[in-house]
């Protein structure tokens, strides 16, 4: 094996390597995502908890869950991810308005 | 690197989806497609918030929604969301075959919730006689959840298309982005149903 051909395959192996790593950071987040619904249903099925508490606390772990599955599953925490991002985030703060607009000033 | 090189394990790129300018502008343009979604979502969230008390004397979402068959649905569109990026971690190995094997699992499990959401709906229009035309909050839930299953098929058949069209052309940097892309928006796809299980199916059970 020529020192080039050396240096190609440890490549290879090197990123396999961090491939593997990353792929089980995606694991545990796999793993928290799925932890944090448990919570939300087992908060709704429990029944003892007032609805001023319930509704705020399944949003929260609805927001964190989407965190995840932006910044990990869709790799938004990559580098090059800055327009993409924007964009994102533009559409986020449109849906905001939406929402606010609807529940506070639209009455039916 | 261009796209007609031959490739190998060894020269495969690190990122073959941004690895030609046709990768690059779909990733963009992509991300830029998901802020449009995410509009479009948000006008449909907007309505039922707004709708969803208005029932008309009819059935409420405390009468209708069933924690067991939601709770199930949930699990099976989490997990595929976790096949596609293991279909994703082997083809950027450069492992087409297991590549292919787990957008297979990921349709399955895809498959398995859109039977589910038929089911659903199927129950509520034959025990509950609800349906679109029932109420304002009949009319905002299956346009809501509707829309969202839409994506859902959508999905399925987008992924189906490419597994058929490049079944046996091998991964390269053509097909690359594709792949790609198409499991960015199934992952979109989940993102929207936890804010429909929570916003809909959980609050909507709280009351």
């Amino acid at each position: 094996m020529t020192t080039e051909e050396k240096n190609v395959r440890g490549d290879w192996e090197y990123r396999l390597k961090k491939n593997r790593d990353e792929m089980r950071m995606q694991v545990v987040s796999f793993a928290l995502m799925l932890f944090l619904t448990l919570v939300a249903f087992f908060a709704v099925s429990y029944d003892k908890y007032s609805a001023w508490f319930i509704v705020p606390f399944i949003l929260l772990l609805g927001v964190v869950q989407v965190v995840f599955q932006l910044y990990y599953f869709m790799h938004m925490s990559h580098r090059g991810h800055g327009t993409a991002a924007f964009f994102l985030y533009s559409g986020v703060l449109v849906a905001f308005l939406t929402v606010l607009t609807f529940l506070t000033i639209v009455w039916i | 690197m261009s796209a007609e090189e031959k490739l190998t394990r060894e020269n495969f790129p690190e990122s073959p989806e941004k690895a030609t300018l046709e990768g690059k502008n779909k990733f963009l343009g992509f991300w830029l497609f998901l802020g449009g979604e995410t509009v479009l979502f948000a006008s449909l969230f907007a309505t039922y918030l707004a709708l969803k008390d208005s029932n008309a004397g009819g059935a409420t979402s405390q009468d209708l929604f069933e924690l067991p068959i939601v709770f199930i649905a949930t699990m099976l569109l989490l997990t595929s969301s976790l096949t596609s990026v293991y279909a994703i971690y082997h083809m950027k190995n450069f492992q087409y075959r297991k590549m292919q094997i787990w957008f297979i699992i990921t349709i399955l499990l895809g498959a398995g919730f859109l039977a589910l959401e038929i089911y659903e709906f199927n129950h509520y229009v034959h025990e509950f006689e609800f349906t679109f035309k029932s109420s304002a909050f009949g009319s905002a839930f299956y346009t809501l959840v509707g829309f969202h299953g839409g994506h859902v098929a959508v999905g399925l058949g987008w992924f189906i298309t490419l597994l058929i069209r490049n079944g046996r052309r091998g991964l390269s940097l053509y097909n690359a982005p594709k792949f790609y892309v198409a499991s960015l928006y199934w992952h979109f796809i989940d993102v929207v149903w936890v804010f429909i299980f929570t916003v809909v199916y959980l609050m909507g059970m709280v009351g």
